[in-house]
């Protein structure tokens, strides 16, 4: 067992863990937050996207062990209370999701478009910002409005920030 | 996943000493090889030597003649470097079409140059552009460090540090993406520099990463997509799969490297 801290949504967090535990695992099973999922075994599906130091990365295809001091947001970090996070919001209000299984990594992917190329996403930005992310239900075209709504509200600051 | 000890190594020397003595140890970088395999329980290291601690094998070093990667620089870091941009911007380029933007946040330069997959894109630059692959021992120029699927010049416990790249005055990538895992179905660098020109195609060949030397002697003569018309590659030695068969990736060969010299010569 090895010892492993790391601060999860702004909370200081620790836990004693086999080397082998990925990310998703220490989230899920020992942290109990679930929003996180688990969609393939092959790192492509994106439904364990969370943000290490501020980047997406799939949680699937990390240890917990590398990430000793990181900051970690998961789906669970957005929301301020019970005020949905602007981009959560888009989502439900352009209906960018069906089942919700890929919704978190989704949100999660789309946050960081955000943080990386700003407030006006063309369609085909988010297309390719995409392709690490899928979905069986949507057909992806509402997930993409949702995206392009959600980018405009998150720079109107309509809501405030989760911390990062 | 089978259970391994886990170590985090703060210098290459470090992470050298560790290597030479533990048993059935192996290098993590950014892992978006190495973890899918041990998934599934295709690779079973007993020790796991983390290089991410490594601050000296982080970072892109610009010189006259050439841009230098440090082995634990991410995709992204690439795609995004305003030297590799200016510089190479071939490369840049190259880097922002590595998988998705989760894997370019953690997969590294080394880890690709280490593993040298037959459809990964790095290898196709190195090739073309004549880099020399730094390690904790030696320099090793691209023509000798490929030497098959998945095997280089390495040798055991012998770490990538930095991959140097001379400046071309011309170069271009393009890549046919598998669509499922946008890995290269077929990619073709071309590099112009100024006593050679080379054409280097991953994706395609039985024993990965090669140069199609009919090509580079047509563009020999005048450096332009024109140069190639009528030239195709032929079918032996190419890899045919579920994904395309051998004679598609052929032919898929002499496009991407039409378009590829176009895109050399249109750029500004
Ligand atoms: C969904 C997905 C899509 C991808 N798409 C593409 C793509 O389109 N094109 C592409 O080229 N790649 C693609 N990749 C692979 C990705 O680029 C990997 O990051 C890369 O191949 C390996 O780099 P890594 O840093 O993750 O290495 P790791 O997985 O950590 O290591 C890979 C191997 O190299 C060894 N190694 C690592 N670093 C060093 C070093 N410095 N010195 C010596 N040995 C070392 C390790 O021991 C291991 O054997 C994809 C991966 C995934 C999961
Ligand atoms: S569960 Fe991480 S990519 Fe599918
Ligand atoms: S909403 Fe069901 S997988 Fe995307």
């Amino acid at each position: 067992m090895a010892a492993v801290s790391m601060t999860v949504n702004g909370k200081a967090v620790t836990g004693d863990i086999e080397p082998r535990t990925l990310l998703v695992q220490f989230l899920r099973e020992n942290l109990r937050l679930t929003g996180t999922h688990v969609g393939c075994d092959t790192s492509q599906c994106g439904a364990c996207v969370v943000h290490m130091d501020g980047r997406a990365i799939k949680a699937c295809t990390i240890l917990a062990l590398q990430c000793e001091r990181a900051q970690v947001t998961t789906i669970e970090g957005l929301a301020n209370g019970a005020e949905l996070h602007p981009m959560q919001a888009a989502f439900r209000e352009h209906h960018g999701l069906q089942c919700g299984f890929c919704t978190p990594g989704m949100i999660m992917t789309a946050v960081d478009i955000v943080n990386r190329k700003g407030n006006s996403l063309d369609e085909h930005t988010i297309r390719n910002e995409l392709e690490g992310n899928l979905c069986r239900c949507t057909g992806y075209h509402n997930i993409v409005k949702a995206i392009a709504a959600g980018a405009q509200a998150m720079g109107h600051g309509l809501v405030a920030q989760a911390a990062e | 996943m089978y259970a391994f000890a886990y170590h985090r190594p703060t210098s290459v020397r470090q992470a050298a000493n560790l290597l030479g003595k533990l048993d059935e140890a192996k290098i993590v970088a950014g892992g978006h090889t190495l973890l899918p395999t041990m998934k599934q329980r295709l690779a079973a290291p007993a020790n796991l030597v983390d290089l991410n601690g490594v601050n000296e094998l982080r970072g892109i070093e610009r010189s006259g003649r050439s841009v230098t990667i440090g082995a634990m620089t991410t995709h992204a870091e690439v795609a995004e470097s305003a030297d590799v941009k200016a510089a190479i911007p071939a490369l840049a380029e190259l880097a922002e079409m590595i998988g998705d933007p989760a894997v370019r946040h953690r997969g590294t330069i080394g880890g690709s140059v280490a593993n040298n997959d037959p459809a990964a894109d790095y290898p196709a630059a190195c090739l073309a552009l004549g880099a020399t692959i730094v390690t904790n021992k030696r320099k090793i120029a691209a023509d000798e460090y490929f030497k098959g699927l998945f095997e280089t010049a390495l040798g055991d416990g012998e770490i990538v540090t930095k991959v140097s790249f001379p400046i071309p005055q011309k170069a271009a990538y393009m890549k046919f993406r598998n669509p499922a895992s946008r890995y290269a179905l077929v990619g073709v660098f071309v590099a112009k520099r100024a006593a050679e020109i080379r054409v280097a195609v991953t994706g395609a060949g039985q024993n990965g990463v090669f140069r199609w030397a009919a090509a580079e002697e047509a563009l020999k003569k005048r450096f332009a997509a024109k140069s190639l018309e009528g030239l195709a590659h032929p079918a032996e030695g190419l890899n045919g799969d579920i994904h395309a068969d051998v004679t598609y990736r052929a032919h898929l060969i002499g496009v991407m490297a039409r378009r590829a010299v176009a895109a050399a010569t249109d750029r500004e």
